[in-house]
């Protein structure tokens, strides 16, 4: 009985530990938001102050940086979905010649070091001449937002039942409407994750957007990633804590939706 | 039709991941400086340059991405197994608790660790000085210098410091697809092993583990993969001497222009991973990716 | 490995499972002998399947003991039970090969050729062909036979069936319900069958608990359970049951207590009827029923419904006091009756079983329907 209690309590133990790991440095950040520091790092806690609060853009450059972060992420992960649901689509409910090609194709960019990738594009535009900036950024980001969608809605194609298009067609729906009326609907959680998961990918990358970025050009990673070498300023903090907390309700919101669905297909 | 859906979302991949793999290829081969042009020779000795140069790089970038990996594997499959045992609301609510730091600026999350682990008036200190226990914390970093993976008993800025911040950053990335197979365990099969004389230990070995080796190789994959490549936490977190790969790859393009050089660091990372992938995914026996 | 000798007694005593507010299982004893074909039967949710994971310690009991011979098992774990289960849902592990499977046991307690006997055991449910592939590449009666080689092989005490043939076709199933009670013959183990389908249960059990709401019902040989149910809810779990209301009026010389039915006067054998009870149950089986005068006791009635089924034809007959019974008569060349034609239904005294008129008429109607 005691082994068994320990044994059971152990895993429980290591499983807290990890998640603790998971979650001290958002803790941190929120912490940190509240800090006025002495110096130009936010190492050191040294007096509690609310400016930072108050001032989110009130440091040069900040908020303009995340207003083109966001641009950019939503930009990107509308016409990765897109793009992304169209092959999962074709993946999931075709058979054609070239599929192992196509599936290679879109595994590659997720087993490549971003490093690689964003050298690599970098050295494209070199040869041909294009300039680097928000277009290439767009770009980028397009290009490895893709596979992720893909793999996330082709999941939830495979889960549908292809005799529910059959039906629909079937009692008179045409090819168009069936896919408007019954496709779409159905596999929209599994496009809502890969449309969530991209703008997260977009919004927080820093390697490969800085090999294809210019001066005028400056993502809210880059500006944080700037900030670490001349010193940080707290409203990195606020923003920090609000994009943690959005992003709880963000993914509370779905679950919720979910469950939800879930109960009312049951209940009927 | 497939060929319609497919056409303009591969297309973007050819012209912007295809190509530039190719473009890449064939700017290692090339010569000259930023200021008169670059020329392509055919200049394969520059892989012997470049390898000669910066092997301890790169040996070092698939060392802390390997034992990050072990780390994140390590740490994350009691999670991944916990959430998967537990039903209803508790289920959901950790999940939440495992997917919502993802969606924070990584960057911010490291530089967090910079103000935990700092030696001076660090958050890590604190506690344990509130606590009575300072000692642990100059005993950790004693270990840490033993095992060299600190050059001074520092705990920040060191070779330790920069694998940690590697498996915290790709944790979420190792328990989903473990949390994924675990979860689609069936249970009987566990009571069949029981049932079976199979003691606790033996279930886990012999059913459990092998049933979730899809998640351990695609969670593997997907924080090795990001981890060799990545310098940010070397750099954050990190000293003069754990310079991995990737920022000798920034560092070559961005700031010495020496694009053969960068061109030819980057393919030889490429070509590495994707050969190590592959060894690896032939030895587990599963074609299950992602 | 081998028990050696005589296969020993399952007793459970006192043994009981609470689930929060559920009471799956009340208090309840139980033996079977070592070596027998057991049964346990019930409709879903009356305890059997409980039971049966008590006994695997796949489940602790909230009170009780289990035995196996004098050995109390009640606090050993489900791996250290000489006690193996065929599972509902098979539960082969996907990703070892058949040979694998079956010998998992063996292996886990460091039985010398396990393969070896892993093989025996894949022979003797007639597989030995496909040791080498995996169970998805297997039909579903070919995983069922795994399943049971994965458990007999074991040599367990006691083999613990957990409806296994429920995912089976009829035909399938019938012939494995044959070829189980083959396998249990040849190999002497004690076999519990947990399953809802009574004639399952009859045709290869020498014993039957009933079980319903956590209790046993009955525990008898499958005649006596047909014959004599000790209660209505066993009755018409049991096959088809004509339960008529009836009083006990007095006991005649030939051994014939004299009872009434509706103001009709019917005998039943003195021998039948529970001592010191006056309302009663009169249970007559449908095809204990008779067309026309030949029986002793006679009742008129209207035929309502004739269905024709080939071996036989099954007619309900509505009685004077409105209450429908069953008949069946065989088709053997005697007359058959229309729908709307008055007939008489007769039965001789001793045809009947007699119970307790407190029980309600309608337990168990319709739950043995598979």
């Amino acid at each position: 009985m005691t082994m068994r209690w320990f044994r059971k309590h152990l895993l429980t133990f290591a499983a807290m530990i990890t998640l603790t790991i998971l979650l001290v440095p958002n803790l941190v950040v929120a912490i940190y938001s509240f800090n006025k520091p002495d110096g130009r790092f936010n190492y050191r806690l040294t007096k509690f102050s609310l400016d930072a609060w108050l001032h989110p853009c009130g440091t040069p450059g900040i908020c303009q940086s995340l207003g083109l972060s966001l641009r950019i992420g939503i930009t990107a992960s509308i016409a990765a979905t897109i793009l992304g649901t169209m092959i999962a689509f074709a993946l999931g409910r075709h058979r054609f010649h070239g599929r192992s090609a196509t599936n290679l194709l879109i595994f590659m960019p997720m087993a490549t070091p971003e490093v690689v990738m964003g050298s690599s594009l970098l050295a494209l535009f070199l040869n041909i001449g294009m300039s680097t900036g928000r277009t290439a950024i767009l770009i980028a980001h397009i290009m490895f937002c893709l596979s992720f969608v893909v793999v996330a809605v082709k999941a939830r194609v495979a889960t549908l039942d292809p005799r529910l298009e059959e039906a629909a067609a079937d009692l008179g729906s045409t090819p168009v409407s069936t896919f408007l009326r019954i496709t779409l609907p159905l596999a929209a959680p599994g496009i809502a994750a890969g449309a969530l998961l991209a703008f997260s990918l977009s919004f927080d990358d820093y390697i490969i957007t800085n090999f294809n970025a210019s001066p005028d050009s400056i993502t809210f990673p880059m500006y944080v990633w700037g900030a670490a070498q001349r010193g940080t300023p707290v409203q990195i903090n606020v923003i920090g804590t609000i994009m943690f907390l959005v992003s709880v309700l963000v993914v509370v919101g779905g679950q919720l939706i979910a469950t939800r669905r879930a109960r009312a297909a049951a209940a009927g | 039709m497939p060929y319609a859906l497919l056409a303009p979302g591969l297309l973007w991949l050819i012209i912007f991941f295809v190509a530039p793999m190719i473009t890449t290829l064939s700017t290692s081969l090339q010569e000259g400086n930023v200021d008169d042009g670059f020329v392509f020779t055919g200049n394969v000795a520059i892989y012997w340059d470049a390898l000669h140069a910066y092997w301890p790089q790169l040996v070092r970038s698939l060392v802390y991405a390997g034992t990050a990996t072990v780390l994140s594997l390590l740490l994350g499959y009691p999670l991944a197994y916990y959430i998967a045992s537990r039903r209803g609301r508790a289920k959901n609510v950790l999940l939440v608790l495992v997917i919502a730091p993802f969606f924070t600026s990584f960057l911010i999350r490291t530089m967090a660790w910079q103000s935990i682990l700092a030696s001076d008036g660090g958050l890590l200190v604190k506690v344990l000085g509130w606590l009575h226990l300072t000692w642990l914390f100059d005993a950790f970093g004693n270990v840490l210098q033993f095992l060299h993976l600190s050059p001074n008993g520092e705990i920040l800025y060191s070779p330790w410091a920069v694998i940690w911040g590697l498996t915290y950053n790709f944790l979420p990335f190792m328990i989903l697809p473990l949390y994924t197979s675990l979860d689609r365990l069936d249970g009987r099969l566990l009571e069949a092993a029981r049932d079976l004389y199979a003691t606790p230990r033996d279930t886990f070995r012999f059913v459990t583990w092998p049933m979730s080796l899809p998640g351990v190789v695609s969670g593997t994959l997907l924080t090795f993969i990001p981890a060799a490549g990545d310098y940010i936490n070397s750099r954050l977190l990190g000293n003069t001497q754990t310079v991995m790969i990737g920022q000798v790859i920034d560092s070559q393009f961005l700031r010495v222009l020496d694009y053969p050089l960068a061109s030819a660091l980057s393919f030889v990372l490429l070509v590495l991973i994707l050969a190590l992938v592959t060894i690896y995914v032939r030895k587990a026996g599963t074609e299950e990716l992602v | 490995m081998a028990t050696g000798g005589m296969t020993e007694d399952l007793r459970l005593v006192g043994i009981s499972k609470q689930f929060e507010t559920f009471t799956a299982v009340h208090p309840m004893d139980l033996e079977v002998p070592g070596g027998s074909f057991f049964a346990l039967l019930g409709p879903s949710g009356c305890g059997k399947t409980t039971t049966l994971r008590m006994v695997a310690g796949l489940e602790e009991p909230t009170g009780g003991r289990i035995l196996i011979g004098e050995k109390d098992i009640t606090s050993t774990k489900a791996y250290q039970r000489n006690v193996n289960t065929v599972f509902q849902s098979y539960a082969l592990f996907p990703h070892m090969t058949i040979l694998d499977n079956v010998a998992f046991g063996l292996k886990r307690r460091g039985v010398k050729g396990a393969n070896a006997a892993a093989q025996e055991a894949l022979d003797l449910v007639q597989l030995s062909q496909v040791a080498g592939k995996k169970p998805a590449q297997l039909s579903g009666g070919m995983q069922q036979r795994v399943a049971l080689a994965r458990a007999i092989v074991n040599r367990p005490d006691v083999l613990l069936l957990d409806e296994p043939l429920g995912a089976l076709d009829l035909k399938l199933r019938r012939q494995m319900q044959i070829e189980l009670k083959r396998i249990q013959s040849e190999v002497g183990l004690t076999f519990i069958h947990v399953t809802h389908d009574q004639e399952e249960a009859m045709t290869m059990a020498d014993s039957i608990a009933v079980m319903n709401g956590g209790r046993i019902e009955q525990l008898a040989d499958p005649a006596t359970l047909y014959e004599r149910p000790a209660s209505t809810f066993v009755a018409n779990f049991l096959g088809q049951s004509n339960l008529l209301q009836a009083r006990i009026n007095g006991f005649g010389a030939d051994g014939v207590a004299l009872a009434q039915t509706h103001g009709q006067d019917v005998l039943v054998a003195g021998d039948n009827v529970p001592d010191g009870i006056q309302d009663v149950w009169i249970g007559v089986r449908p095809e204990k029923l008779r067309l026309g005068e030949a029986g002793r006791n006679r009742l008129d009635g209207v035929v309502t419904d004739a269905s024709f089924t080939g071996v036989a034809t099954q007619y309900l007959i509505r009685m004077p006091w409105g209450f429908e019974v069953m008949l069946v008569q065989q088709n053997d060349g005697s007359a058959r009756a229309q729908v709307g034609e008055n007939v008489v239904v007769s039965w001789d005294p001793g045809h009947e079983f007699v119970l307790d008129q407190h029980q309600a008429g309608d337990a168990g109607v319709g739950l043995g329907d598979d």
